[in-house]
């Protein structure tokens, strides 16, 4: 018997397969293919003070190996979460992480206490790292102070665990890695999409409303492990490795990265049971290779 | 109704025309129930294009046979290397999707497709007639050539086409043909090309008859999880896949 179970910090996985945000629902779209209680834990949608509509369609362009999306963070507000859907899905056996995203840092610090309320979601994740809302988001995840002040204010309204989702759209990553860490961050997530766009040059017009949208599936891959590795070599917090994962393969490949997690995004849209395959491809991976811990592959890249 | 993920056979792809075909896929265990309008999300496999998969209505589904039947357009990579299935290749699909067109009882209706917008209509029609309703399916196309299947609407009701050329049945658009001012409609269903729905809408409208459209959008997963397909609705952005893709008239902001 292989052990599987990993910990970010104080939060205990069974296994290392998550959900991410805004390509798993509420988890509640997936029961009928999977069973929720195999997997790690999910992210649910982002979540916003406020209700919002998103942005107009089209929201989303196919592109070589990956997509655009450009939805907007479309949801019904954190008072709708806590009535509406907490109690649906609040009995999940496996971790439930609600994405927080906002546009001005009252909005973050006000979901997040509210969401510190809820018993039975034992994280948030921050998402300082949107590309299609026009105000905030991203915009907090792209200079190492507006980053370390976010962090800092739903630090103090926020007891539980507090992972803060990095945006690949910087300079250098690893300096907003150690500026979220230095304000208590728990772990990182990252990455979240690349800023990128597409063009239709038949009618000379770009394939989404909003002309720019965040691009993820494998295209992504090779720069969201380069990411992680950086990261793991600059910070002390657990990383949670997410970007292009199709497969058990891939998720060895960000683990061995230094990644303590992983998160499946895109590939649940082209298989919706792609997140137990991987658990179950994991441990297939581990029995392979004689290795009885999971926890010996983090970071446990062999660089000559 | 549970959604499943499953591996079909083909059976067999028949040509229709120079870009259409239908394709009858066997599923392996006994198919669940499929109601008219709802769509599968297939797996493409060898296109370096199509990472996605592709959202197709159900044309038609046989019990008997165990099959469901996809109308299928060849218009990028992804649909051409579907026209090349052959007997006997697996295909894997996500479904019953979507929602479903309403089914009145003992009423005159009406059936207008344009283009493959078609597709969900022939297995409409089928649960129109055994519900007890008068159906007349109108067919909008281009040139007798792309005039296909009469005789499969032809079990249901009445088959009526228009021809942008003339080359078959009456000349013009489906919304200028002349059984619409001749006979008097309950209930209007339509698929197909957004400005043919728009004025099969403004028809239904003007008349006072309820209409109900299927529309088409860019999806990423299909069953309400990516909210990249919306729609506008009165009230608010609605996924096409799950809340639609049949929408009364009355809730689009058309």
């Amino acid at each position: 018997m292989v052990n599987l179970g990993v910990k970010l910090k104080d939060l205990s996985l069974k296994n290392p397969v998550m959900t991410a945000s805004g390509t798993f629902g509420f988890g509640e779209e997936f029961e009928d293919f999977i069973d929720l209680s195999n997997l790690g834990g999910i992210l649910v949608k982002g979540t916003t003070r406020h209700h919002r509509e998103g942005n107009p369609y089209p929201r989303m362009a196919e592109t070589p190996s990956g997509m655009l999306n450009a939805v907007g963070l479309q949801n019904k507000g954190v008072e709708n979460f806590c009535s509406e859907i907490y109690p649906r899905i609040k009995h999940y056996d496996t971790n439930i992480l609600v994405n927080v995203s906002g546009s001005v840092i009252e909005d973050y610090v006000e979901t997040a206490a509210m969401i510190n309320d809820l018993e039975h979601i034992p994280a948030i994740e921050l998402n300082i790292s949107c590309p299609n809302v026009k105000e905030g988001g991203m915009a907090f995840g792209t200079s190492c102070a507006s980053a370390a002040e976010v962090v800092k204010a739903v630090r103090q309204v926020y007891k539980k665990h507090l992972m803060v989702k990095l945006s690949p759209n910087v300079t250098d990553i690893t300096e907003i890695a150690k500026a979220v860490e230095a304000e208590g961050a728990d772990s990182v997530s990252l990455i979240n999409t690349l800023l990128g766009m597409a063009i239709d040059a038949e009618t000379r017009k770009p394939l989404l409303s909003t002309v720019t949208g965040g691009l993820s599936g494998p295209a992504v891959k090779p720069v969201a492990l380069r990411m992680v590795w950086q990261v793991f070599n600059a910070v002390k917090i657990p990383i949670v490795g997410l970007g292009g994962i199709m497969n058990a393969k891939d998720a060895i490949e960000f683990m061995l990265a230094g990644a303590t997690a992983v998160q499946i995004g895109t590939a649940n849209f082209i298989d919706p049971q792609v997140t137990e395959k991987i658990v179950v491809g994991i441990e297939d991976y581990m029995k392979r290779h004689n290795i009885q811990d999971i926890n010996d592959l983090i970071g446990a890249l062999q660089v000559r | 109704m549970k959604k499943l993920v499953q591996d079909f056979e083909v059976l067999q792809r028949k040509e229709l025309n120079d870009d259409h075909f239908v394709l009858d896929v066997k599923a392996l265990e006994p198919l669940p129930e499929i109601r008219p309008g709802q769509f599968v999300n297939v797996l493409v496999k060898d296109s370096n294009t199509t990472f996605l998969r592709r959202p197709l209505s159900i044309h038609f589904v046989d019990y008997e046979r165990n099959t469901i039947s996809l109308y299928i357009k060849k218009i990028g990579d992804g649909t051409k290397k579907l026209g090349e299935l052959k007997e006997g290749d697996t295909l894997n699909i996500v479904y019953p999707l979507g929602n479903q067109y309403s089914i009145p009882n003992n009423a005159n209706t009406l059936l207008v497709g344009g283009g493959c917008g078609v597709a969900p209509l022939l297995y409409l029609a089928k649960h129109l007639n055994q519900a007890g309703n008068k159906v007349t399916t109108l067919l909008g196309v281009r040139s007798e050539k792309d005039a296909v299947e009469l005789d499969a609407y032809k079990e249901y009701g009445n088959i009526l086409v228009t021809t942008e050329d003339g080359s078959f049945g009456e000349k013009g658009y489906p919304t200028q043909h002349s059984i619409l001012e001749k006979e008097k409609f309950d209930y209007v269903f339509t698929c197909g090309p957004e400005p043919m729905m728009k004025a099969v809408a403004a028809y239904s409208t003007q008349k006072n008859i309820p209409c109900e459209v299927s529309l088409e959008n860019t999806m990423a997963c299909g069953f309400g999880a990516c909210l990249c397909c919306v729609t506008e609705t009165t009230e608010g952005n609605k996924c096409t896949c799950t809340e639609g893709p049949v929408f009364n008239i009355n809730d689009l902001k058309w």
